[in-house]
């Protein structure tokens, strides 16, 4: 294995973190704000809040972890996407910073209103949908290099079907993600009402993530022939990971072992993922930019690694601990527990 | 838009983010420390007051974390977005740090969310505490890491650079610059001293405010004691600052305190304005900038005339310094006072015009934090790293800035009346004495 795919593995895994973790805090705070709208907010809001509050700045983490690691390990990120990304990236910053900061600011300081409420719900599907606009600029097609300095054609990049059905796919899946896991965390708060609910909109959601992701590997057949082709070389994996959904969608459905089809969920788009990184290999940008030519020096890339190392043995605990206290703490989930400052 | 432009906007948009981010983390770096000393003296001295300082503090703390956490990762893109080329080079000799700063932000983020879940769940109040200790750990470390990050763009080592390719790249060497030791210093100390100053302006409005409980009385002595030791530390190191800077970027020196000419015995300009290169009005101290330089009254001190005009820094930040310097000198005079005017039971310490001293001393010290941040940025152009790469060479292409920066300013906007009504509204509604009788009652309900 050389240096540059253990840097690009890393930093994959780490953003697939953050889209477990993110879509599930996005899912919650728009289902929160659906259930408001719909008057059966006393179903969810107290199953919900009682996930999110002590985990919310954690999520945040994964991302900025991921954008710095990316600079670290391909210095000419910073140029391509630094250049082009500014409106996107910008957009979601603000997007990110509205809704963590108000979800401090409601829960800690009081400030109900409705209003917020709903903005915080819809603010989570819009920062998925302007961060997935990401992975299609990455497929190419969008950005030119003239000599002014790159120019990413915004026109070319809102007509294209590709860009819509990634926005779709990031919606259902956050929706999808965040509704399994909810139903499994509601079931072992006892809370039965709030797991029939969340239930059903885990099998509403499951549709469209499932059909919008094979449609995209459809439309890139069109748009990028090459990453194309080296999808269809990794069928087997999506394979896997249909399997793995079907399973999950079974379970939920059967109402059974809710834990174990959150599991298989995060095995299926742990997957999914991966075979979509592997065949995007390797290119970081396509066709200007590689993991190869866009990797750091030796020594950084030795030094990240071992920096990396050391913090996962000082995070891995500290994520275990976190856990125990509050995801796996009986008392706590079932609300006989608040100690909050 | 021309790349001018962008270059400008930028710098503006950048300053801006800086100067928003640094209020909230300065409070995020130095309340955790706050938070932990209350806690310990009130396990210390059994007194239910203290602990319920540092449970208030934490309340308040949560909040400015919040703003933190997301203007921090507005910074941390913009640095991207906004300076692709810095961040091409930067990457490649001291990505190291800015790696590790989100490990320890990671650390901390994960602490406080138990810390702050888990009051009165344990049985013993120091286990509860020690929840706290890797929370000042991690802000404290991601001070250092990202003003390491700062000290490399002001004394670059670790590096060289062959036909314009960056070969023999050491990480380590890097990150332990000669800026590194007294930038890491004078950040943390400040943002200690700062969030003392800050706690104890709230403590004495309140006492200002028809409350005389002896809670804030002991709020305001701890604090302001806490406060004289960082302003202590922070002239010492203050004084460290000044020879790194004569030694290795002398022009940064110069150019704050008006020394034009090279040469020995130089006086310290105390003040003064700027007319047309002439420099009037100011308080010359004979020998100071020797001193300040070299700890030695005849030694010879770099003036501005051995520089290229196109390398000499603004030198309105001769202003900023000396607003920092004066805002730190007062401060300290201030708490000295009171620390020994209540050692010695003098009246004048309680009175009110003395106590709107103190409140005015929260404000002040963050004035003090803006100053210093904007000389060390400003003193260190026309380089973004300097003698490698100047600013205007690292901004972005990009023809959207000035709309993004429109888009930032409305969010900070957001955020700071978001933080301020919120802030006001939790202490307010639940002010201390009421707390303490329902805490009271609590308690003899259980006893019961």
């Amino acid at each position: 294995m050389t240096l540059e795919i253990i840097g690009i593995s890393v930093l994959w895994l780490f953003l697939f973190g953050y889209v477990i973790v993110a879509s599930i805090d996005f899912g919650a705070g728009f289902f929160n704000a659906y259930s408001l709208f719909r008057g059966k907010q006393h179903i969810l809001t107290r199953i919900i809040q009682r996930y999110l509050s002590p985990v919310w700045e954690v999520t945040n983490v994964f991302l900025v972890f991921f954008f710095v690691g990316i600079v670290g390990f391909f210095p000419k990120t910073a140029y391509y996407y630094g250049t082009i990304l500014l409106v996107p990236a910008s957009i979601a910053v603000v997007l990110l910073a509205i809704r963590g900061s108000y979800y401090a600011f409601t829960t800690y300081g009081g400030l109900r209103q409705k209003r917020w409420t709903y903005l915080y719900g819809l603010s989570g599907l819009f920062i998925p949908a302007s961060l997935s606009i990401v992975l299609t600029i990455s497929e190419g097609g969008f950005v030119s290099e003239k000599s002014a300095g790159l120019e990413l054609d915004y026109w070319a990049l809102f007509t294209s079907p590709l860009t819509w059905s990634i926005v779709v796919l990031s919606l259902a899946s956050v929706l999808y993600i965040s509704a399994v896991f909810l139903t499994w965390y509601a079931n072992k708060a006892n809370d039965e009402p709030a797991t029939e609910l969340l239930r059903k909109y885990a099998l509403i959601w499951a549709v469209p993530a499932i059909v919008t992701a094979t449609g995209i590997i459809v439309e890139l057949r069109d748009h990028n022939p090459e990453h194309f082709s080296r999808l269809m070389d990794l069928w087997w994996l999506f394979g896997i990971s249909f399997i793995l959904f079907a399973g999950t969608v079974y379970l939920i459905w059967k109402r059974k072992l809710y834990g174990l089809a959150f599991g298989l969920l995060a095995g299926q788009f742990l997957v999914a993922f991966f075979a979509y990184g592997v065949s995007h290999y390797p290119y970081l940008l396509y066709p200007y930019l590689t993991i190869y030519d866009g990797f750091t020096n030796e020594a950084m890339a030795i030094a990240l690694i071992i920096a990396f190392i050391a913090g996962l043995g000082l995070l891995l605990p500290s994520l275990y601990l976190l856990l125990r206290l509050f995801l796996f703490n009986k008392d706590y989930v079932q609300g006989n527990r608040d100690d909050h400052a | 838009m021309g790349n001018e432009e962008s270059v400008f906007f930028s710098r503006v948009l950048t300053e801006l983010t800086l100067s928003f981010h640094i209020i909230y983390a300065t409070i995020g770096v130095g309340i955790p420390l706050m938070i932990m000393i209350a806690q310990w003296v009130g396990i210390k001295k059994q007194d239910e007051h203290y602990i319920l300082l540092a449970r208030r503090w934490t309340r308040g703390f949560v909040i400015t974390v919040a703003v933190g956490v997301v203007t921090g990762t507005a910074i941390g893109l913009q640095l991207s977005l906004l300076w692709p080329n810095f961040m091409e080079l930067a990457g490649n000799v001291i990505a190291l740090p800015l790696f590790m700063e989100t490990f320890a932000f990671f650390f901390e983020a994960i602490f406080l969310g138990i810390y702050l879940y888990t009051w009165d769940r344990f049985e013993n109040q120091k286990k509860h505490m020690l929840l706290l200790i890797p929370v000042a750990i991690g802000a404290s470390f991601s001070a250092i890491f990202i003003t390491i990050v700062n000290a490399f763009m002001n004394a670059p080592q670790g590096f060289d650079i062959v036909n314009g390719q960056l070969v023999n790249i050491n990480p380590i060497l890097a990150m332990f610059t000669p800026a590194m030791p007294t930038k890491v210093a004078h950040v943390l100390s400040t943002a200690y001293m700062t969030s003392a100053f800050v706690l104890a302006s709230i403590g004495a409005f309140r006492l200002l405010k028809g409350s005389n409980h002896i809670y804030h009385k002991k709020a305001l002595l701890l604090t302001m004691k806490i406060g004289l030791i960082f302003s202590i530390a922070t002239a010492v190191i203050g004084d460290f600052s000044g020879k790194y800077l004569a030694e290795y970027q002398p022009e940064k020196l110069a150019a704050a305190e008006w020394h034009f000419e090279t040469e020995e015995g130089a006086p310290l300009m105390l003040y003064g304005v700027l007319d047309d290169g002439e420099v009037k009005y100011a308080i010359k101290i004979p020998y100071a900038l020797s001193i300040l330089a070299h700890s030695n009254p005849n030694a010879e001190v770099i003036g501005l005339d051995q520089f290229p005009e196109d390398e000499i820094p603004p030198l309105y930040i001769h202003y900023l310094f000396d607003l920092m310097v004066t805002i730190g000198m007062w401060m300290t005079a201030l708490s000295l006072i009171y620390v020994l005017g209540t050692w010695f039971k003098m009246r004048f310490v309680t009175s009110k015009w003395f106590r709107w001293l103190i409140v005015l001393g929260g404000p002040l010290s963050i004035i003090a934090i803006e100053a210093g941040w904007w000389f060390a940025e400003v003193g260190r152009q026309p380089w973004i790293l300097r003698g490698i790469m100047r600013t205007e060479d690292a901004a972005t292409s990009s023809g959207q800035v000035d709309l993004m920066l429109l888009l930032f300013a409305g969010l900070y906007l957001v955020l700071a009346i978001g933080s301020i009504i919120v802030l006001t509204r939790m202490f307010r509604k639940n002010p201390v004495e009421q707390e303490l009788t329902d805490r009271e009652l609590e308690k003899e309900g259980e006893l019961r």
